[in-house]
């Protein structure tokens, strides 16, 4: 690197950052709804109904990586668990959107979800109390994963569990609550999830003013958790998570507590993947213990290192990039989708090993804010 | 903890410290006392336990037997790493282990004698202040030029003085070295026993080396290590006399 030093700390926040920011956050929340409901449907240059909640799909996606960057690319940590953060705050929504849906439901209980009435429930469980109200269960977003993620951190990291011994022990965290959602007793839909849903404060989910709404939501969620995530990167907090990634017991020996450190990155990234999926389960109207496959927390690893890693824009890059790719190969030659996804990562870490963004900035010296200097070996 | 008077005047006390690992004993029954203001070294031969006399007192290995006590109140037997290293004891490797993903510059932050809360860590400004303790550090140590370079572009030699200065910039009260010239040259390894003298005058120091010429360039007070306990103690000239030192250690 150049001279990142003192001048580093004035770059993070400078007018270019923001103009850079703005600009593309303007664009991303006022282009597409404008395209989208501003020109007439036979215009070349619309944005048809089914691709606004499409796109807002993707940027939940984004926030997803970013959450994960956050801890993988920064920390070291690789959670490949991240995607039970996320469908946990998919499930919370999931829980409220049923609750709007009344004696609109199949069977016409005005207090029992559908599936509740076909298991011969009687009453609604403790768990469902208070989600008939929106800010309960906007609370419930960010509480269950933040609580999920403070009692897991906190056993493995004051246990010092590093490397893949964690990464391997949040693939059992995820798989295990797949297992514990799919059973009907759960009270949580089983197999089936939770679908159907009618409408979100007042609004007909399917409308496409409201899917607008949740796109715009969604680029306001993403904008704000990347500032989050740069406010902390650049912190000195920043600089302890890329030295504890470097050697971990030296920092200890310098007087800084690991454990502490980790935790709040990790919460705070529990935080951002629930809130993804809270705006994920209305755009795409289904939630299921699908979502908890290990499979699914491994292709969030996948995103972010493709677009390069310990850079916050590159899992966003990744993220948007990987999965356009699957939506457009999945419909033109679904076979060979998986076989596309694992030479993409085998491709990014023999090749590229910092990602698109790490490349980019090899070849145009872009001034991107790679994480100081990225090892080139994977840390676990 | 029975009482908050000191047990001793000692800056450094160990008693009857006993470490074993699958039944070698690294440290066996080991007793040393270093006093506040002292320049001490440390020698012996390979697995006399020196490194692991190192990780008791930083809070690494936890001793099976013994006391640990620094300035007489602090028991560092029942505190962990970051804990011990803020009461004021820095520690320096065998092998430079700078932070090498991060520049010259930033390592000596994370040194500084800040809050180590988490906390404060996010919210800390880097104030003027603080670049002007960083500047006067990277000046001592030589490193002016390199502020903004990766720590991996360094020289071995460089990252050994940019390890020493990481511990200067705490401003700590004891440091330990761990083989500070190891893999230096001979102008580095004189120029380190003249930044360590100097060093010296203001804290207490206790150096782990195996280089004889650099402990006479030192000419503080000598402890050899020999299994795991303390085989003999006092000058340089004592203990290079000592018939059981010549015999285990010097004579090889």
């Amino acid at each position: 690197m150049s001279t990142p030093d003192i001048g580093r700390h004035r770059g993070t926040w400078s007018p270019g950052f923001w103009a850079t920011f703005i600009l593309c956050g303007g664009v991303l929340a006022f282009g597409v709804p404008l395209l989208n409901s501003g020109v007439s449907p036979g215009s070349p240059i619309a944005v048809p109904d089914y691709v606004v909640p499409l796109l807002g799909k993707y940027l939940c996606f984004a926030l997803l990586a970013l959450s994960l960057d956050l801890i993988w690319g920064y920390a070291g940590i690789l959670s490949l668990g991240q995607g039970a953060f996320f469908a946990l705050g998919g499930y919370c929504m999931g829980m409220y959107l049923m609750r709007q849906i009344g004696t609109r439901g199949v069977y016409g209980n005005p207090l029992l979800p559908d599936f509740m009435v076909f298991l011969n429930w009687k009453e609604l469980p403790w768990f469902w109390w208070g989600f008939d109200h929106f800010a309960y269960a906007a609370g419930m977003v960010v509480l269950v994963p933040s609580l999920l993620a403070l009692v897991f951190g906190w056993l493995a990291f004051r246990s010092r569990v590093t490397g893949v011994y964690l990464s391997i022990i949040t693939q059992a965290m995820t798989y295990a609550l797949m297992l514990a959602f799919f059973r009907n007793d759960m009270g949580f839909g089983g197999n089936n999830g939770m679908t159907d849903y009618k409408d979100l404060l007042g609004w007909d989910i399917h409308q496409s003013s409201t899917r607008r709404g949740l796109y715009i939501a969604s680029v306001l969620a993403l904008g704000l958790g990347f500032l989050l995530c740069r406010c902390i990167t650049s912190a000195k907090l920043g600089r302890v998570l890329l030295a504890l990634r470097e050697a971990e017991s030296r920092v200890r020996f310098l007087g800084y507590s690991i454990t502490n450190a980790k935790l709040l990155v990790f919460t705070v990234s529990a935080v951002l993947a629930g809130l993804a999926g809270a705006l994920y389960v209305p755009q795409v109207g289904i939630i299921n213990p699908s979502e908890f496959s290990p499979g699914n927390s491994i292709e969030i690893a996948i995103w972010v290192a493709v677009g390069g890693r310990g850079t916050l824009v590159g899992a966003i890059v990744g993220a948007v990039l990987v999965n356009s790719a699957k939506t457009w190969l999945t419909g033109a030659a679904p076979e060979t989708w998986l076989f596309v996804l694992g030479a993409m990562f085998i491709l990014t870490t023999l090749v590229f090993p910092n990602g698109i963004v790490g490349l980019l900035h090899r070849l145009g010296r872009m001034p991107t804010r790679a994480a100081a200097t990225m090892p080139a070996e994977e840390q676990a | 903890m029975k009482t908050a008077k000191p047990l001793t005047d000692a800056l450094l006390y160990l008693n009857g410290v006993t470490v074993s690992f699958d039944g070698f004993k690294a440290l066996n029954e080991l007793s040393l006392i270093v006093e506040e203001g002292e320049l001490r070294t440390i020698i012996g031969p390979n697995g006399a336990g020196k490194t692991t006399l190192m990780d008791v007192i930083t809070g690494k290995t936890r001793p099976d037997a013994g006391e640990v006590f620094f300035r007489g109140v602090a028991d560092l037997t029942r505190l962990d790493e970051a804990e011990i290293a803020n009461l004021g004891i820095g520690r320096k490797f065998q092998r430079p282990t700078v932070f090498e993903n991060l520049t010259v510059f930033q390592n000596l932050e994370l040194a500084l004698a800040d809050s180590r809360g988490t906390w404060r860590t996010l919210f800390a400004h880097l104030t003027r202040d603080r670049c002007d303790r960083i500047a006067a550090t990277l000046a001592r140590i030589g490193l002016a030029e390199h502020s903004g370079r990766a720590a991996s572009a360094l020289s071995h030699g460089q990252k050994q003085w940019l390890e020493i200065g990481m511990l200067l910039i705490h401003d700590r009260a004891l440091l330990l070295l761990d083989e500070p010239v190891a893999g230096m040259t001979d102008r580095e390894t004189e120029e380190t026993a003249e930044l360590i003298l100097d060093l010296s005058k203001d804290r207490t120091i206790v150096v782990v080396e195996h280089d004889m010429a650099f402990v006479r360039s030192l000419g503080a007070r000598v402890t050899v290590l020999h299994e795991g306990a303390v085989l003999a103690e006092g000058s340089v000239d004592h203990v290079q006399n000592h018939a059981r030192v010549i015999e285990v250690y010097l004579g090889r």
